[in-house]
């Protein structure tokens, strides 16, 4: 496969502009420029109109990502996000950037139509990027489930935890996360650790989380778990769990850490310090964007009931886990995890069809939600601590 | 050969996963024999995949999801009534009360 070399060596899967909103205010706007350029641009933005470190990190990050050829930031012109700081990070990597403040271009209309013609010159720019020959090894690969249901634990996690291994294994760098998930398997995960330093820092991920979702006032075990036949927490945090695999793990990191090789990284996605901004992630697109954050090229989802989205700047991979709801939604669905139910086919066999997609994605095949039109994208308040420093390999 | 319709997740486990569900007095093939269901099971419930013994850690994913607090035959139903967690009680409903199984 071909990827579109970066100046950070980092390579692309794909080359889009991405079109950035930095308020709320400026969210309109934003999207009418993307409307008539809805392949070649795609729609991301932080509504939030008061500083936050972590938001300007993010959108930093996002604005770089391997997959983004060029940006055009749209600022409403009053908002406290520091558009010229993020505009200098994406120069500075050589990716054509440009500007529009809507207060200076004379409203509405005017935006849109230098934001249209704008993203029209930044294609013709990014249209020559250098494609280089691309491994898999170069490759950083997420994971998220959603819309779970009794089957996820049972076909399409173990199924991505398979396509995890053998791709940690080729090389890559595969991300995985749902702390809030992990109760009663951390210490099963922390055996995994590569160092008894990072374990540590596992298991205090774990710990986190399960405090966090206490103050939030969240439950864990549901009586209906035990009618799907699910005995214990850990059992029901290892379906999840699963989607792993059983590689040693070789670091920790938070939004928006690059994992410095391949290996296998947990992602620890819930804030550091008092509960301050509510849930960790609202819907399962915060979790995705957390994952191109840290470089995520593409990102598995599982889901069980049906989940339809995709995303903007990078392809999801929609692993249905339930035969029943493939058929009703299979033209959102890249892969039918269900078969292990209804047609007995082998978690393994299912991880080998899941590594075939992700390496024939990567080489420019789109997606069930690229083909719809899919890129939800969204980004809200944080804070974290910085890693420590025996939370990545040396 | 094991039956088409319980799946092993990992090699190192000690149950198997009901691919579908399973009606009462139906035989299924273990690795160990022949077991019949007394009652019907619903996808996604656990079996023994041969004699566990009380004390015994269930194993699920190659990982430790329990304790059996009873003696399991080979293909008998393994869930609250024979495992405990070994992390926190889990909490069911049944059709007359509410029981907390340890």
């Amino acid at each position: 496969m071909m990827g579109y070399l970066r100046s950070d060596g980092r390579k692309g899967i794909r080359n889009v502009i991405a079109v950035a909103y930095l308020v709320e205010c400026a969210h309109h706007v934003a999207r009418e420029i993307v409307a008539p350029h809805r392949d070649a641009a795609h729609l991301i933005g932080f509504p939030g109109c008061f500083p936050n470190v972590y938001a300007q990190q993010m959108m930093e990050r996002l604005c770089t990502h391997p997959n983004v050829g060029g940006v055009l930031l749209v600022s409403l012109g009053c908002e406290s996000f520091d558009r010229n700081a993020l505009a200098e990070v994406i120069r500075a990597t050589g990716r054509p950037v440009e500007t529009l403040v809507i207060q200076r271009e004379g409203g509405t209309k005017a935006t849109i139509d230098a934001g249209r013609a704008a993203v029209a010159r930044i294609a013709d720019r990014i249209a020559d990027t250098p494609q280089v020959e691309m491994a898999l090894s170069e490759l950083v690969v997420g994971t998220v489930c959603g819309g779970s249901d009794g089957t996820s634990g049972i076909t399409g996690n173990p199924a991505v935890g398979r396509c995890f291994d053998r791709l940690v294994e080729a090389g890559a760098a595969c991300i995985f996360e749902e702390t809030g998930e992990m109760i009663g398997c951390e210490g099963i995960m922390a055996d995994r650790a590569a160092t008894p330093e990072l374990a540590r820092e596992l298991r205090a991920s774990v710990d986190k989380a399960a405090a966090y979702y206490a103050t939030l006032g969240f439950g864990s075990f549901a009586a209906g778990n035990a009618e799907g036949g699910l005995t214990t927490i850990e059992e029901k945090s290892l379906g999840a769990y699963a989607k792993s695999g059983q590689s040693q793990i070789a670091g920790l990191i938070k939004p928006g850490d690059i994992p410095p090789r391949g290996g296998l990284y947990l992602m620890d996605v819930v804030p550091d310090g008092e509960v301050r901004f509510g849930f960790p992630n609202i819907s399962d697109n915060a979790e995705i964007v957390e994952m191109m954050a840290s470089g995520a090229h593409m990102t598995l989802f599982v889901t069980g009931r049906g989940s339809v989205v995709g995303s903007a700047l990078a392809p999801v991979i929609k692993i249905a886990a339930n035969p029943q709801m493939y058929a009703r939604l299979r033209d959102d669905m890249d892969i039918n995890a269900g078969r292990i139910l209804d047609e007995g086919a082998s978690v393994d066999e299912v991880g080998g069809e899941i590594l075939d997609l992700v390496a024939q994605v990567a080489a420019g095949e789109r997606t069930k939600s690229e083909e719809l039109g899919h890129t939800e994208f969204i980004l809200t308040y944080k804070s974290f601590e910085p890693i420590g420093p025996s939370c990545l390999p040396v | 050969m094991t039956d088409p319709r319980l799946l092993l997740l990992s090699p190192d486990d000690n149950v198997f996963v009901l691919r579908g569900a399973i009606a009462a007095g139906e035989t299924v093939t273990l690795e160990t024999g022949e077991a019949t269901l007394p009652d019907r099971l619903g996808m996604g419930h656990k079996i023994a995949r041969r004699a566990i013994a009380a004390g015994e850690t269930i194993v699920k994913y190659g990982a430790p999801i329990g304790t059996a607090t009873a003696h399991i035959e080979p293909g008998a139903h393994v869930h609250v009534h024979n495992v405990k967690s070994n992390h926190t009680p889990t909490y069911v409903l049944t059709e007359t009360s509410q029981e907390v199984s340890r």
